[in-house]
């Protein structure tokens, strides 16, 4: 019985395998190595395509739900063809490129954001051995990958040649650039504690139980569960959802960065969102949900990339429930919320994350380390009291 | 194959810095800077400190391009770009590379072969920074506040009182 | 790969960085040219690194390192400098920064 649950759960480590050993005698080494990390990236790329056209027909679907009313129900069975729909209207559409738009800046720029977010999946372990590129410092490989995405939003205001494009590339890129310290921030606990960038190493820190049915996920302690929050609001910033789609709300700034764009080039840009929100999800699945480890150690007999992908579909819904729940936030708001709220409870998440590794896992170390982010919590609770004062009411009267 | 690597991204690195370089259009150079540090950073990879080649692309792609893009939206005056060439700065440029050209290939003691080396992991660099580096990283840690300072207060605008 | 072409590499962009920075007006250009020339030593640091016999001490990574951000550093307050600058003087280019001129 062993032996077939190990075999499910590496089914497409051998399927790799056995389509590689096809070439393994006849070619160079070379080859076959670059022949494995083609088949890799096709893998990714065809299974987050994939997801990609689910989410957005399902994501509208939920969105209808909750506003009590059907989603897209008419092309396929429940309505699940529609992406295939959008992409025909996508294509078909005239792509239209203003006259004085940097035209080489102007096509690069969707480009470029989709192959960030696409690079960005490659360090994120989806199961055992599963894991695209194995890089020593995958984390910090996601998080540069993710910084090259803001000189890409702004290639894409400037090369429109719009004002409304240009502003709105400006506040996309402030709202990113604010928003990146409390994420990368909020990784340095979980890196603290496992001593190493590596995301397999991190989920391989995951994989014990207390007691024998709690599993020792990191956001299962005081410090984790805050810094998991903090990373989660981040993620949702670094996407450009609701409640922050500043960027790209339609009453604000006509479609910010993305004015200009038609046709494939906008199914681009709206592709290069949802797989950013994928990789952040996996990233926070992978440092604080335990990677692709079971929650309960009876259930390991379901296969490692099943639990990942529950878990990831778990995370999406949380953000398609927030956009449906949430109205959007003002600039001031949020940068307001950035450096003065996320920043120092970023930084108590650190100290807490070291309270808690130094005192040895006792009982002491847990309640020391919640008690730090409780009374840091405490504090900027009460120094940004961020409500408006309002004078008392006054009535004027027609006379 | 490492040097068919090595060929390749020497070409890529030195065609985009020429490109920054001279390129009147200034978005454009500006552009072409940033794509020239992913060049350098496959250099970094190449020579197998795959560490310091993820801070180039983090640091540089992802702040010093922003910044310089951000302050060239901020300084000028219309998009008439003049092409002034400094034909002098040309003839320095490469008296100096013929100068250390002839200098390098004059030193036949640096004609070796790469010698077999382990791979770098993070965890030795961040055992060095911590234990035989910690002075200078709490040095650069001051450089950097001072430097954020600074920067602020020399853009900040004076408040109408 | 030798040592030599590797510094052959690092001396072409060097003097690149130098073409930028004496040949070129505008004073964002000269801090591209400055950040490119400090690019190619950090190449240098690291080829030399590379190809010592035994490299066991990471003393030219850290080196890059601290230059990286040091760099960046020199990047922030430089262009806050040009900024305050065209706020005063309304202009970009270094030719007509000369008003302590006798």
């Amino acid at each position: 019985m062993r032996v077939s649950v190990e075999a499910v759960d590496q089914v497409f480590l051998h399927l790799k395998q056995w389509l590689l050993s096809f070439l393994v005698g006849h070619v160079p080494d070379w080859v076959v190595q670059v022949a494995s990390s083609l088949l890799n990236i096709g893998t990714v790329l065809g299974v987050f395509l994939t997801l990609f056209a689910l989410i957005s027909v399902l994501e509208r679907k939920i969105l209808g739900r909750m506003q009590n009313r059907y989603g897209p129900n008419r092309v396929g069975p429940c309505g699940l063809f529609q992406p295939v729909a959008d992409g025909i209207k996508m294509l078909i559409k005239e792509d239209i490129v203003p006259d004085r738009a940097d035209k080489v800046v102007h096509f690069l720029a969707p480009i470029l954001i989709a192959a960030a977010a696409i690079l960005a999946l490659g360090v994120i372990p989806y199961g055992r051995n599963m894991t695209p590129f194995v890089i020593d410092g995958g984390i910090l490989f996601f998080f540069a990958v993710g910084s090259t995405t803001e000189l890409a939003v702004f290639m894409a205001g400037w090369g429109s040649n719009n004002k409304f494009s240009l502003l709105g590339a400006m506040r996309a890129i402030a709202q990113m650039i604010s928003y990146e310290l409390p994420l990368i921030i909020t990784v340095l606990p979980v890196v603290m504690v496992v001593g190493s960038l590596n995301p397999d190493k991190i989920v391989f820190a995951q994989k014990y139980y207390y007691f024998g049915f709690l599993p020792h996920w990191f956001v299962l302690t005081p410090w984790g569960a805050t810094a998991f929050i903090l990373f989660f609001v981040s993620g949702l910033v670094e996407s450009n959802r609701t409640p922050f789609d500043v960027p790209e709300g339609e009453s604000e700034i006509v479609a910010g960065h993305m004015t200009e764009y038609s046709g494939f080039k906008y199914a681009t840009f709206f592709m290069a969102e949802y797989l950013g929100m994928f990789a952040v999800s996996g990233l926070a699945v992978t440092l604080f949900l335990g990677g692709w480890h079971a929650p309960l150690p009876w259930l390991r007999f379901i296969p490692s990339f099943v639990w990942f992908f529950a878990k990831l579909s778990v995370l999406l819904f949380v953000f398609i429930w927030i956009r449906g729940t949430l109205p959007r936030i003002r600039v001031d708001q949020m940068m307001n919320l950035a450096w003065k709220f996320m920043l120092p409870m970023a930084f108590t998440c650190l100290v807490s994350a070291a309270v808690w590794y130094y005192n040895g896992r006792r009982v002491a170390g847990w309640l020391w380390s919640f008690a730090i982010i409780a009374v840091v919590y405490v504090i900027l609770s009460l120094f940004l009291d961020t409500r408006r004062k309002f004078a008392p009411r006054t009535y004027r009267f027609a006379e | 194959m490492n040097t068919a690597a090595f060929a390749l991204i020497a070409i890529f690195t030195i065609t985009f810095a020429l490109a920054a370089a001279t390129n009147p259009r200034l978005m454009h150079a500006a552009l072409s800077f940033a794509v020239m540090y992913i060049g350098i950073a496959a250099f970094f990879f190449l020579l197998g400190a795959e560490f310091v080649g993820l801070v180039q692309v983090f640091v540089y792609v992802g702040a010093v391009a922003v910044l310089i893009v951000f302050t060239i939206l901020l300084t000028r005056r219309d998009v008439g770009e003049r092409h002034e060439f400094k034909w002098g700065g040309v003839a320095v440029a490469i008296a100096v590379f013929v100068g250390l050209v002839w200098a390098i290939l004059k030193t036949t003691s640096i004609a070796v072969a790469p010698p077999v080396a382990k791979a770098l992991t993070v965890k030795q660099v961040g055992e060095a920074l911590m234990v035989s580096y910690v002075w200078p990283l709490l040095c650069v840690g001051v450089l950097l506040t001072a430097a954020l300072i600074g920067a602020l207060i020399l853009v900040m605008e004076d408040k109408p009182s | 790969m030798t040592l030599s072409i590797l510094l052959v590499v690092s001396a072409a962009l060097f003097s690149i960085g130098l073409l930028a920075a004496l040949s070129r007006r505008h004073a964002i250009f000269i801090l591209i040219g400055i950040e490119m020339m400090l690019a190619a030593a950090n190449i240098n640091f690291i080829a030399f690194w590379r190809f010592v016999p035994a490299p066991a001490l990471p003393t030219g990574v850290m080196v890059v390192i601290f230059a990286i951000a040091i760099a960046a550093a020199e990047a922030a307050v430089g262009l806050a400098m040009v900024i305050a600058v065209y706020r005063h003087f309304r202009t970009t280019d270094v030719d007509q920064l000369n008003q302590l001129k006798g």
